[in-house]
């Protein structure tokens, strides 16, 4: 075995593993519990903001959180520079 | 008074069969009466873990299409008195079970006074596997440590509190557990491997045993042998742990630090 073929076996990887999970296994339960509509609603917000300015398809951020027991529906519509993308 | 334990996983080859087999063995040799079910239809493979494969003559879907009666298709463990298999069914036909049919069977064994039912689900999230957790009492989510296996049996959780005939009633909950497989104390130590600890913070249970990785599970199956019945393997005392803490035993944890290697092993690298 060489000596870089030793090195590249002990990096300790696990660390990347559990921080990369924690991220994931959260947004997937939040996808899991929230309501069905969502990407539809994301979709369609997409195709008439698209009418008006040209944005990416992942410019469009919905976010349903929970607050004092209140249900916080919430956009982020991330819009191109110097409004280079108007139509 | 029967419990139905499902034996889950999402992800496929972690150790589900293995598993359920030895569970439903070490449960056996404390003379309960248990029956352990393999849910694979079409990919039956229980029998060869359990080491009845040339004895199966009626399955699970025959039983529920009314072939045969559940007497006939329960198949008399040799070792142990107490252990009766149910063989999946090789039928092509993915919708040979329906809820009402699994209902029916699971009735059966319980008004037969089985004290346990063991259900071997298959991989995925497809019916096969809502079914055997459906009327599940207790839940073993079967994982190994490594992103896909975790990030599944989240999934698998997740439909444990859902998708259950107890999630549904509203009433107490499925008893969760976590079962770690191919388990490396020295990658653990090393850091090239998540510690038991690690994944039951991200899934949130409680960790039932640790099952240290071993050439032992792959001859036990070779040999048709729960590999729980290997007496001197650390996996057979690991999977008794897991056994004994089900019935309610309190045992510390075993097999998630490397062995010291005494002074001799450590200069002749035994």
């Amino acid at each position: 075995m060489g000596l870089l073929a030793f090195f590249r076996r002990s990096q300790p990887t696990a660390s990347t593993a559990k921080e990369r999970l924690r991220i994931i296994v959260a947004q997937e339960r939040k996808a899991q519990n929230a309501p069905d509509y969502l990407p539809t609603l994301r979709r369609e917000l997409l195709e008439v903001i698209r009418k008006y300015i040209n944005i990416d398809p992942d410019a469009v951020q919905i976010n349903l959180e929970q607050e004092d027991g209140r249900d916080l529906l919430e956009f982020t519509v991330t819009l191109p520079d110097n409004g280079a993308g108007r139509i | 008074m029967t419990e139905i334990i499902v034996v889950t996983s999402g992800k496929g080859g972690v150790g589900k069969t293995t598993t359920a087999a030895s569970i439903a063995c070490g449960l056996a040799r404390r003379s309960k009466r248990v029956a352990i079910i393999d849910f694979d239809i079409g990919l039956r493979n229980l029998d060869l873990i359990m080491g009845c494969e040339r004895r199966v003559v009626f399955d699970f879907v025959n039983v529920i299409q009314g072939d045969c009666s559940l007497k006939q298709a329960l198949i008399k463990d040799k070792r142990i008195e107490t252990l009766f298999v149910l063989a999946a069914s090789q039928t092509r036909d993915k919708d040979a079970l329906s809820k009402d049919g699994v209902r029916k069977v699971l009735d059966e064994l319980i008004a037969d006074g089985f004290d346990y039912i063991v259900c071997d689900s298959p991989a995925g999230i497809e019916a096969g596997a809502h079914l055997a957790m459906y009327f599940a009492d207790r839940a073993i989510v079967v994982v190994n440590p490594e992103v896909s296996s975790v990030r599944d049996s989240d999934r698998i959780l997740g439909l444990l509190s859902s998708k259950t005939q107890r999630a549904e009633k509203g009433g107490e909950k499925v008893k969760e557990h976590l079962l770690l497989t191919r388990y490396n104390p020295r990658r653990v130590a090393a850091g090239e491997m998540m510690s038991a600890d690690d994944v039951k913070e991200i899934l949130g249970i409680e960790v039932l045993a640790v099952i240290p990785e071993s050439p032992d599970v792959l001859s036990a199956s070779n040999a048709g042998t729960p590999v729980i019945l290997l007496e001197q393997s650390d996996v057979a005392k690991a999977y008794e742990d897991a056994v004994a803490r089900l019935m309610g035993e309190d045992r510390p944890m075993r097999f998630i630090e490397e062995p010291k290697k005494g002074f001799l092993a450590r200069m002749f690298g035994g």
